[in-house]
């Protein structure tokens, strides 16, 4: 016996497709919804925490540029103090401006490199510092044209005479109608160590700019790349906060995006300008951002795996109860059949009968007739009576064979009855006898006579032993040799036991496990539809009983079927386990 | 049955008359053909109407009558047949799986019935054994 696996690749396809619109639907159900939320939410908070980002540098810069022109004013003020509270006769002396910066320096702070007084040709008449600057002529300087021209100047950064970078404050006075300058140099180092702490992140810091976008300050970084060419004017259009902060953000010419922010001091003439690259000022939403992104893509990984599985088990529900439908279409499509082929043996079992009492009666009719005849010296006598007694044999089986028909196809209805199981084996037994003779198969019954009558459907156990006997019929047509099938029953502790045994070919242990899934058959494609056991089983199922089977090759196989007596929980009823046409099914 | 001496008094005393009804021809002749050699006095009668006929011409011991035929239902002339005379007996014969025909037909007023097709000497015992119990009544 061979028992191929009834492929249907359409029916596949259905489920296949099935399944996968069932997983696009639920994931576009689930995600979308999941998405659109958390975008918004990102989005909002991006917004709110780029505000907040803005908002915090802005005071930042704003706080610092408060200080620098403070420290700007007060040493501005420091210079005038001195310049108010001394003489343009007593600064011209060398040791007396010495001893004031020295008081200077003690006073108020180190800043103050030096300290000269200038007269209105740009001749510095007085000098006290670390550098050789008596006499030296300012007149060409930049910071002296514009000093000489306003009461109090701050100068620009610039190397100057000494090749340092350094910045001057001024004070313009009158002795003898003429102009003097008390100028003093603040350090520029000490200048810088102000904006120096004005560090944030990897890449943020401040510069100080003047309106040519000269750095007044030493920038941080060594290799810092600042277009600081048109920062000045740039920054000056931007708009400004009402603070007076200016928050611009550009796209640098290597693609970086960099945030400035911008306060103009010093009277407007210097800007101070933090700048940051802006995915470092916001390194912690964007590390935010990519935690919510993680989770998302997770949650969409949860779901899209959740779809899958859930579609994959109700699909297989799906096919599972199709495959019942299915199951009982073919019981009803069988059931139908059966009651026509019944009808139609009826018939015709009715109509064979008249001819065959007239044939045998006719020959009954002749032996009368040789029994008056003086027939004594016919040799043929014997023959004649031997052939008469022969049709009359014929005549006998013809009647028992349509009284078998007719008993058969008389029970092919589907309500619950009292049925003796022996009476239904023996009338199966009797209908399949004549298939066995050909098939060379003697089929012994072994009864019980003490069995109990049970309530079931007699066409359903009909359909129960024609299915088994015939399966054992066909598991021994190729057997060499005479094949036996056993039908036993016996009664056990309130069961009906009912064994079906034959020794043929048997069933490979591979497939026993899936003898009774539907539509599982071992025989050629049209020959036979996969359903006969599993209607058995189905039939044995709504019983309340079991169904099992033993079998070792070529050794043969045991059905073992076991019915309760008592009344079963789910009463066999229905119309779908009907009676169905004899199935060839191993 | 159990009195052995009356078994045989018909067929060596009197004949039992016997209406035979069927509409299957060739079936009637030759029971009818078989019958007669056994000595019974055979009416043959091809359908219900030329039974109902026959017994309105002459009185009859017993009935042998297909219940399947064609001109009118078995159970019918059975009745009419038991209500022209009822001490008529009446011998039933049905086609296989008629058991419900058959015990309708004994409540009827049928004596016996058998399934067709029959054997000459079970119908015969059973046209014999009709035969007594009208003797007895």
């Amino acid at each position: 016996m061979r028992f191929p696996k009834r492929r249907r690749p359409s029916e596949n396809r259905y489920y296949q497709s099935l399944t996968r619109r069932m997983v696009l639907i639920i994931i576009f159900v689930s995600i979308t919804p999941m998405i659109l939320v958390s975008g918004f939410i990102l989005s909002e908070f991006r917004t709110s925490y780029q505000a907040k980002i803005y908002d915090h540098l802005g005071e930042l810069v704003l706080k610092k540029k408060q200080n620098i022109d403070s420290f700007l004013w007060e040493k501005l003020s420091d210079i005038r103090y001195v310049a108010a509270t001394n003489s343009y006769q007593d600064l011209v002396y060398e040791d007396f401006i010495q001893e004031e910066l020295h008081i200077l320096r003690r006073e108020f702070d180190t800043v103050f490199e030096d300290l000269g007084v200038v007269n209105a040709d740009g001749l510095q008449l007085a000098y006290a510092g670390p550098f050789e600057l008596e006499y030296a002529d300012y007149s060409k300087a930049e910071w002296f044209t514009s000093a000489i021209q306003t009461e109090y100047h701050i100068s620009d950064v610039f190397t100057g005479l000494r090749g340092k970078p350094h910045f001057i404050v001024t004070v313009r006075n009158i002795w003898e109608g003429k102009h003097w300058i008390l100028r003093a140099t603040i350090d520029f180092l000490s200048f810088n160590t102000l904006l120096e702490k004005l560090r944030i992140g990897q890449t943020g810091f401040a510069i100080i700019l003047n309106q040519y976008g000269e750095y007044q300050t030493k920038p941080f970084f060594k290799n810092i790349k600042i277009n600081n060419k048109n920062l000045y004017q740039f920054m000056k259009q931007s708009q400004q906060t009402p603070k007076g902060v200016h928050i611009v953000e550009r796209k640098e010419p290597d693609g970086q995006r960099n945030i400035y922010v911008g306060s103009f001091l010093k009277g407007g003439e210097w800007l101070l300008v933090y700048q940051q690259n802006k995915d470092d000022a916001f390194s912690d939403l964007r590390h935010a951002q990519n935690i919510a992104l993680i989770i998302i893509v997770v949650s969409a990984l949860i779901i899209i795996a959740m779809a899958v599985l859930l579609s994959m088990k109700m699909v297989a529900r799906i096919q599972v109860s199709d495959r019942e439908k299915e199951i009982m279409n073919q019981q009803v499509i069988e059931t139908g059949k059966l009651a026509s082929i019944g009808e139609l043996a009826a018939g015709i079992a009715h109509e064979i009968n008249n001819p065959v009492a007239i044939m045998v009666e006719e020959a009954g009719w002749i032996e009368d007739l040789l029994a008056e005849e003086d027939l004594a010296s016919c040799e043929n006598l014997t023959e004649f009576q031997r052939a008469l007694h022969q049709i009359r044999m014929q005549g006998r089986r013809c009647k028992e064979i349509t009284h078998k028909l007719l008993s058969f196809a008389r029970k092919t209805d589907s309500s619950v009855q009292d049925v003796q199981v022996n009476d239904l084996i023996t009338e199966v037994v009797n209908l399949s006898v004549q298939k066995a003779k050909y098939a060379n198969v003697d089929i012994v019954t072994d009864l019980d006579p003490s069995l109990p009558a049970i309530q079931m459907s007699y066409t359903e156990g009909q359909q129960v032993m024609l299915n088994l006997i015939n399966n054992a019929l066909y598991a021994l047509e190729s057997k060499d040799g005479r094949g036996r099938v056993e039908v036993q029953t016996r009664r056990n502790a309130g069961d009906i036991h009912i064994d079906v045994i034959d020794n043929g070919t048997g069933i490979p242990a591979a497939i026993l496990p899936r003898i009774f899934d539907p539509f599982f058959t071992s025989k050629p494609v049209g020959k036979g539809t996969g359903l006969g056991l599993s209607i058995c089983y189905g039939i044995i199922n709504k019983l309340g009983g079991e169904i099992d089977v033993e079998s070792e090759q070529d050794r043969g196989t045991h059905f073992q079927i076991r019915i309760p007596t008592a009344p079963s929980e789910k009463p066999g009823t229905d119309a779908c386990g009907d009676g169905m046409a004899v199935e060839k099914t191993a | 049955m159990s009195n052995h001496s009356t078994r045989h008094a018909p067929t060596h005393g009197e004949q039992i008359r016997l209406l035979l009804v069927d509409d299957e021809v060739g079936y009637l002749n030759v029971l009818a053909n078989r019958l007669g050699k056994r000595r019974l006095d055979v009416v043959k009668a091809r359908s219900g109407c030329e039974a109902i006929q026959a017994v309105r011409r002459q009185d009859f011991d017993v009935a042998v009558l297909d219940l399947l035929m064609e001109d009118m239902d078995g159970i019918e002339v059975l009745k009419i047949l038991k209500k022209m005379d009822p001490d008529l007996k009446v011998v039933m014969l049905t086609g296989h799986g008629s058991e419900k025909a058959s015990k309708e037909g004994m409540r009827c007023g049928a004596s016996d019935y058998l399934t067709k097709p029959c054997e000459l000497e079970e119908l015969l015992e059973k046209i014999r054994e009709a035969y007594r119990q009208k003797q007895r009544t």
